[in-house]
């Protein structure tokens, strides 16, 4: 495998008309450009971003119900899972940022990673972006992947100032925060879906049926 | 899967007659051309995007060995396994390796071109495990035992009736008996069973659309989810990346994919846009405990810098396929490999070679809608020349077209006798045709009038007409 290494880097300094590695000078160069990365050309999104992503990820066929705190999520979940028939079984993120939330007697709750007969889940969010409508989670303890992919129906709890304009943005509050990349970041723009027979959309091909974003003000 | 690149004619002659395939094909006007062309529209900013990612991918280029290392380095840091092939043979030696260290049985994917390259299916199933392809399009292919015929929509050539017959054939022994007639039910019922698969394998392997050397992720996207389910799921996660795909910072993949998307299937954005980094950490409650990403050349380093290094932009949305006439009217099997259409053309000689592949670079009218549609602003009728003249030069082209343009080169580089023989041609077919505008066979032009007719001139040559014009301008 070692000689596959040294024989493909050779091949590509060859095509570049070089001997050996880069110049120092030009490689240290190009580690600032890794050590401090800039965002390039970002479209446009007009004044409210808040506004922006909730129309981008509406026309992307997720659904957005806007709350004034967090101990009203428990309301939104309880009318979803009664419009869809989903049952009374939710599993929630072992998010401490989810704790606060009072759920009804009537719910049976488990705080764990996700299930291959999960039908519900909540989790938090790390961030939202206006430009895309996405919404951006960071695999942790408190926010497992398999949340995000295994249930019919995934609603996910975004608090306004977490919405950040650009994907770039996402980026920048990593660095400020000082979050290394874990191991899974997850755009999730809209319901699973697949267009693989005739072109025609079909919700819910692996992934979540239905997405929902839960905007509390703050 | 060998290249069968070589039975080109033949196959897009069955490919025109095909008339499932032609029914599927039209799909494609109707849902990617008219998509992508809605999005641009609503962007100002997009050509601006599209050189800002050229400019990126040619940075790293110019710079590639320094930025796979600078990437190699952060997934080793993060717990992960980098491995280098220079062929397809490396690559599914060590894909089969990890494999078989890994002690599995059953092998997710998710959909990788590169995957396609290197046969890893075939490979996988000979030492004995069992690949699932989980794209739904890939899936309803790998039922039908065919290659891909479109590098995002691989199973665009099917029509809902064979999806229906191919389910119902394989799908009994899960229990499911029940014919599915309807795109909600047949999705359904391909989400159960490969529900069931995904929660088995032991190990899960995925392209990669791009990879961060600032960070050592590699970036998938979907809108299914079946990347996801395949690269968390099971115990080992193996990534098969071309080393083209690599680029300096997760700025620079946020400006790839705000053109990727929109040049592929007119969205905005991917449902799901995933970077993976290393292997689960500590604390992690679910993923993988192994990640390995391989790194695979096959040619592409011999590509750099000479008359096909634009090729290594490529970002592989498949706008190019889905403006060429060509590819409209064929489909995608007819080229014969894994990649189809304009960038098929020009990958697929380099790749498996010209002799192989001869008729590709040919099959081209050079309209130079690919070139005019590419995010990336490949040069693709150039390179497609830059191939016939490989073929004339190294005497692979036939041979009453090697005398036809000897001639032809012969009379262009002597300007008067040109005119005189062309002006003789142009009168004397006219007079042939007269009254009929048209030749139904000809002489030496067989291929052209064997399935169309071959318009007469019309009046005098060109240069004549041009003369005459220029004559009765003079004061």
């Amino acid at each position: 495998m070692n000689n596959n290494r040294e024989q493909v880097l050779a091949n590509i300094r060859a095509a570049l008309n070089r001997a050996g590695p880069l110049p120092d000078t030009i490689a240290t160069t190009l580690q600032s450009r890794l050590a401090r990365p800039r965002p390039n050309i970002q479209p446009a999104i007009g004044a409210d971003p808040v506004a922006h992503f909730i129309d981008k990820l509406q026309s992307v066929s997720g659904k957005l119900t806007r709350v004034a705190s967090i101990d009203k999520v428990a309301e939104v979940v309880g009318a979803h899972l009664q419009s869809y028939d989903l049952g009374d079984a939710i599993v929630v993120a072992p998010d401490p940022s989810l704790e606060g939330i009072p759920w009804s007697n009537r719910l049976s709750v488990e705080r764990r990673a996700g299930q291959g007969s999960d039908r519900v889940t909540v989790t938090g969010a790390y961030a939202a972006v206006a430009e895309t409508g996405s919404v951006v989670l960071l695999s942790s303890a408190e926010s497992p992947t398999t949340l995000n992919f295994l249930p019919d129906d995934h609603l996910v709890v975004v608090r306004e100032s977490q919405i950040v304009a650009h994907i770039d943005d996402v980026w920048a509050r990593m660095r400020k925060d000082k979050r290394a990349m874990p191991r899974t970041v997850n755009f999730i723009t809209g319901p699973s879906k697949t267009a693989d027979v005739e072109q025609t959309i079909q919700e819910g091909a692996h992934g979540p049926r239905r997405l929902h974003v839960i905007l509390v003000a703050d | 899967m060998k290249p069968t690149a070589i039975h080109f004619k033949k196959s897009a002659k069955v490919a025109l007659v095909d008339p499932d395939l032609q029914r599927a094909m039209g799909f494609i006007r109707g849902g990617f051309v008219k998509n992508r062309q809605t999005v641009v529209d609503r962007l100002p900013e997009f050509d601006e995007l599209r050189r800002s990612a050229r400019g990126i991918k040619e940075h790293t280029l110019q710079n590639l060995d320094f930025y796979l290392q600078a990437f190699e380095k952060r997934v080793q840091a993060n717990g992960g396994q980098v491995h280098w092939a220079s062929t397809p043979e490396d690559a599914r030696e060590i894909v089969v390796g990890i494999c078989q260290r890994a002690g599995a049985k059953r092998v997710t994917k998710g959909k990788s071109m590169v995957g396609e390259e290197i046969a890893i299916n075939e490979a996988l199933e000979t030492a004995g495990f069992e690949p699932i392809e989980t794209d739904l399009g890939e899936y309803i292919i790998q039922l039908a035992g065919e290659p891909p015929s479109h590098i995002i929509a691989p199973a665009v050539h099917k029509t809902k009736s064979q999806i229906t017959e191919l389910f119902h054939e394989h799908h009994a022994r899960y229990g499911y008996t029940d014919r599915q007639t309807e795109v909600p039910a047949l999705v359904d019922e391909a989400r159960k069973v490969l529900r069931e698969k995904f929660l088995t394998a032991e190990v899960g392997i995925t392209g990669a659309n791009f990879l961060v050397a600032e960070t050592g992720s590699t970036v998938i996207v979907t809108n299914e989810g079946n990347g996801d389910l395949t690269n968390t799921l099971p115990r080992v996660h193996i990534v098969t990346a071309g080393i083209e795909k690599v680029v300096p910072t997760r700025e620079d993949v946020s400006t790839l994919l705000r053109v990727l998307a929109r040049s592929a299937t007119g969205q905005e954005m991917s449902v799901y846009t995933t970077f993976s980094t290393g292997a689960r950490r500590k604390d992690d409650l679910d993923g993988p405990s192994e990640f390995h990403v391989v790194l695979l050349d096959n040619g592409r380093s011999q590509m750099l810098g000479n008359e096909f290094h634009e090729m290594l932009r490529c970002i592989r949305c498949g706008a190019c396929m889905n403006h060429c006439p060509v590819y409209q009217g064929i489909g995608g099997h007819a080229y014969g490999w894994v990649y189809v259409g304009p960038m098929g053309s020009v990958l697929t000689p380099l790749m498996v070679g010209l002799d192989q592949a001869g008729d590709l670079p040919n099959a081209c009218t050079l309209n130079g809608r690919c070139q005019e549609v590419c995010p990336m602003g490949i040069g693709l009728p150039d390179m497609l020349r830059q191939l016939r003249r490989r073929q004339y030069q190294s005497r692979k082209s036939s041979r009453t077209s090697r005398a036809a343009l000897a001639a032809w080169s012969f009379l262009a580089l002597r300007p008067r006798l040109y005119r005189r023989v062309m002006g003789a041609a142009v009168a004397g077919l006219s007079w042939l045709a007269w009254g009929r505008g048209r030749f139904r066979h000809m002489l030496l032009a067989g291929g052209w009038t064997s399935v169309r007719d071959l318009p007469a001139p019309q009046g005098a040559s060109f240069q004549n007409q041009w003369r005459k014009r220029r004559e009765s301008r003079q004061p």
